[in-house]
């Protein structure tokens, strides 16, 4: 959609909180603590969707035909927004909710205890990634996409619903924010400002894998992780400045990213 | 005589009319300044804010423990106005101004971040001004300064870390090696530093395998967790607060962090509240003084803490209490001084002359005004370690280190007094 959405930062949280808060009442009412998984999902999905409808139809549709850098101002401005929003809704206090994150122990890898979750997500990471090539690349519906974010004027013209289009993204890229922050939910202390922490993590991410392009955020995102953990381990005094460093490098040889997209010429 | 009940009635208005202002001079505004918003609200300022709330009500009413029984301070009515600490230091700078100058706040209580205490000291200076810290923890406020209206009647940070290292030694007579996960800024840098340094003068040839550095509030730490995992050191010290604290404890407990070091966390108490059962077995825990669960069983532990669980539904932690303490110790410094100018309202100069060097009781045992030119509080402090019983966390092989012990003596900077072996004057 050629946006760069910084309220991803905020539906992160919103899942987050959406996911704790709703999670741990399930658990106290002692239902099922396998089930747990299913409402993290279904609490992150029901509580965003809203917002990115809302947001969509009624901040950005109007602003489409402003200049890009126009458009990432607003999803700023409703970056701070959503967060005080976050905080009257649930508050300043922290929410836990520990249990999906322990109850499936833990393996041993050369000694070392690491909870068997983590690899889940893993797998769940590699689940959405591929799922979300196959539809831009292999259904009509990811095709006709591609198109409307190349020239939605000619889009139009051809019959396609434009409008549907950047609901229909908009929003599922929303729920991918939330559900990412309902999955780190049972990992972490849900508090307010967990969005701004993810979303300048997220900028190097893209950045270095180029702007708009699925593998590039797939390698951007390893090569971050990587790069941090073995200066966890070799060298922590740097681990903070490694990642930027490794953004820095790959923007002076590839100013547009490492997998940067050739920019199709309108003639 | 038409005339004098004409000027009778006269002056009975103006006098009715004045009288709110009369008494609304009599009443005592105190400035109060805390995180109300941010990710240090939760843990720290909003429970501080809560104390300030009980026990400002409780005063005005009356209602405080001998000596604490007089209303408000000296009979003045207490009122507040409050400001979120959070945002920028030189936000804090203007809004200092702004209750000084604007607001005319007769004290300020307040302030948790280390580096706004230190912005707003040589302000409170500058604008003479009574306040008085009630929570930051370095150590640098009174020794690289002196103040004349500067107070804090709060421990510093240098008794949590080197109370922690003693309890450490205590625990671990062999200890060889350590490990530390501390947030990168000041208090991080500060308190590993400090317990590094009390470490290494406990035990000469100690290692340290790994200083881990992580950003604020990052929320992960799994790769830190493998690092401390990998470094197998025999004690790992952690000054992580807040979400980052929590998240260490959900994320390192079920990876068996806690169990293959001991594992000390200076701020552990105000997890101990939320977290409960899901903190691990062994872990030592801090409370930055003799606060919460280490509370001595007096009376105005009592009253406090009774009083604050009752209104809140929720046990103070260790910042609720030192709010509490440093507005009692004001309450007596400034009666102190009012019966020293003969019942008259004290002079900012008054009360900080009464509050120098004072010795008094609170909710957290006994607060001396020893150091610092006789501005800066010493206590007592308190570790002890996890136990699970009957699903209820429990705190078992409690130390308690006296003030002298985990302190450094008037006119010595913390660091010296450390490298000096703990050298009493």
């Amino acid at each position: 959609m050629k946006i760069v959405n910084v309220t991803h930062g905020s539906f992160y949280a919103i899942g987050a909180y959406a996911a704790a808060s709703l999670t741990a009442a399930w658990l106290a009412r002692g239902y099922p603590p396998m089930l747990s998984y299913a409402v993290l999902v279904v609490a992150a999905i029901v509580v965003a969707a809203p917002f990115a409808i809302f947001i969509e139809r009624a901040i950005l549709r109007p602003l489409y035909a402003r200049d890009e850098v126009v458009i990432l101002l607003v999803t700023y401005a409703l970056f701070l927004i959503l967060e005080d929003v976050v905080k009257l809704i649930w508050g300043v206090n922290p929410y836990f909710i520990a249990e999906p994150y322990a109850l499936l122990g833990s393996f041993q890898v050369a000694g070392m205890a690491y909870p068997t979750y983590n690899l889940i997500l893993v797998a769940v990471a590699l689940f959405f990634g591929g799922g979300l090539a196959w539809l831009l690349h292999s259904t009509r519906a990811g095709k006709l996409l591609l198109a409307v974010i190349h020239d939605p004027e000619v889009s139009r013209a051809m019959g396609v619903n434009v409008g549907r289009y950047y609901l229909a993204t908009f929003t599922l890229g929303s729920l991918l924010a939330a559900l990412a922050g309902a999955f780190t939910a049972p990992t972490v202390s849900v508090v307010p400002g967990l969005g701004v922490e993810v979303i300048v993590l997220s900028f190097a991410v893209v950045v270095i894998g180029g702007l708009g392009s699925l593998p590039g955020a797939a390698v951007g995102a390893v090569m971050v992780g990587l790069v941090r953990s073995a200066s966890v381990h070799y060298m922590p005094q740097v681990e903070l400045f490694v990642i930027y460093f490794v953004m820095a490098v790959v923007l002076a040889l590839r100013p547009r990213g490492l997998f940067s997209l050739a920019e199709p010429r309108k003639i | 005589m038409r005339f004098m009940n004409r000027l009778g009635i006269a002056f009975t208005a103006a006098m009715a009319a004045a009288l709110p202002q009369v008494a609304a001079a009599q009443n005592v505004k105190i400035g109060i300044v805390a995180f109300i918003s941010g990710p240090a609200a939760a843990p720290f300022g909003v429970p501080a804010k809560n104390a300030a709330d009980f026990v400002i009500d409780e005063l005005n009413a009356g209602r405080g423990p001998a000596p604490y029984d007089k209303k408000g301070f000296g009979g003045a009515t207490l009122e507040t106005v409050v400001v979120d600490e959070a945002g920028s230091t030189t936000t804090q700078v203007t809004e200092f101004r702004n209750l000084v100058q604007r607001h005319n706040v007769d004290l300020v209580i307040g302030y948790i971040s280390s580096g706004n205490c230190l912005a707003i000291a040589p302000v409170a200076e500058e604008l003479k001004k009574f306040t008085n810290f009630f929570d930051c923890g370095t150590p640098r406020i009174f020794e690289d300064a002196a103040y004349k209206y500067v107070f804090r009647t709060s421990p510093t940070a240098t008794m949590d870390s080197v109370g922690a290292a003693l309890y450490v030694k205590d625990a671990k007579p062999n200890i060889k090696s350590i490990a530390g996960l501390n947030q990168n800024y000041a208090w991080g840098q500060d308190s590993w530093g400090d317990f590094e340094l009390a470490m290494k003068v406990l035990v000469p040839n100690l290692e340290v395998k790994t200083s881990q550095m992580p950003k604020l509030f990052a929320g992960q730490y799994n790769a830190e967790i493998s690092a401390l995992l990998g470094a197998k050191a025999d004690v790992i010290h952690s000054s992580f607060w807040n979400g980052d604290l929590e998240a260490l404890i959900l994320q390192g407990g079920p990876r068996g962090l806690m169990k293959s070091s001991m594992t000390i966390l200076t701020t552990g108490e105000t997890a101990m509240h939320k977290l409960g059962p899901q903190i691990p077995d062994g872990t030592v825990l801090g409370a930055r003084g003799p606060f919460g669960p280490y509370a001595p069983n007096n009376a105005y532990n009592k009253w406090f803490s009774a009083g604050f669980e009752k209104r809140f539904s929720a046990p103070p932690n260790y910042a609720s209490y030192q709010m509490a303490q440093a507005i009692l110790g004001v309450k007596l410094a400034w009666e102190k001084a009012q019966a020293a100018a003969g019942g008259k309202r004290p002079t900012n100069e008054q009360v900080g002359t009464a509050l120098e060097n004072m010795t008094f009781e609170g909710p957290g045992g006994t607060v001396r005004m020893a150091i610092g030119k006789g501005h800066q509080a010493v206590m007592e402090t308190v570790y002890g370690t996890t136990r699970l019983v009957n699903g209820k966390l429990t705190l078992v092989n409690v130390k308690r280190y006296p003030a002298e012990k985990v302190n450094p003596p008037e006119g010595v900077k913390s660091a010296d007094w450390i490298k000096s072996g703990f050298k009493p004057n």
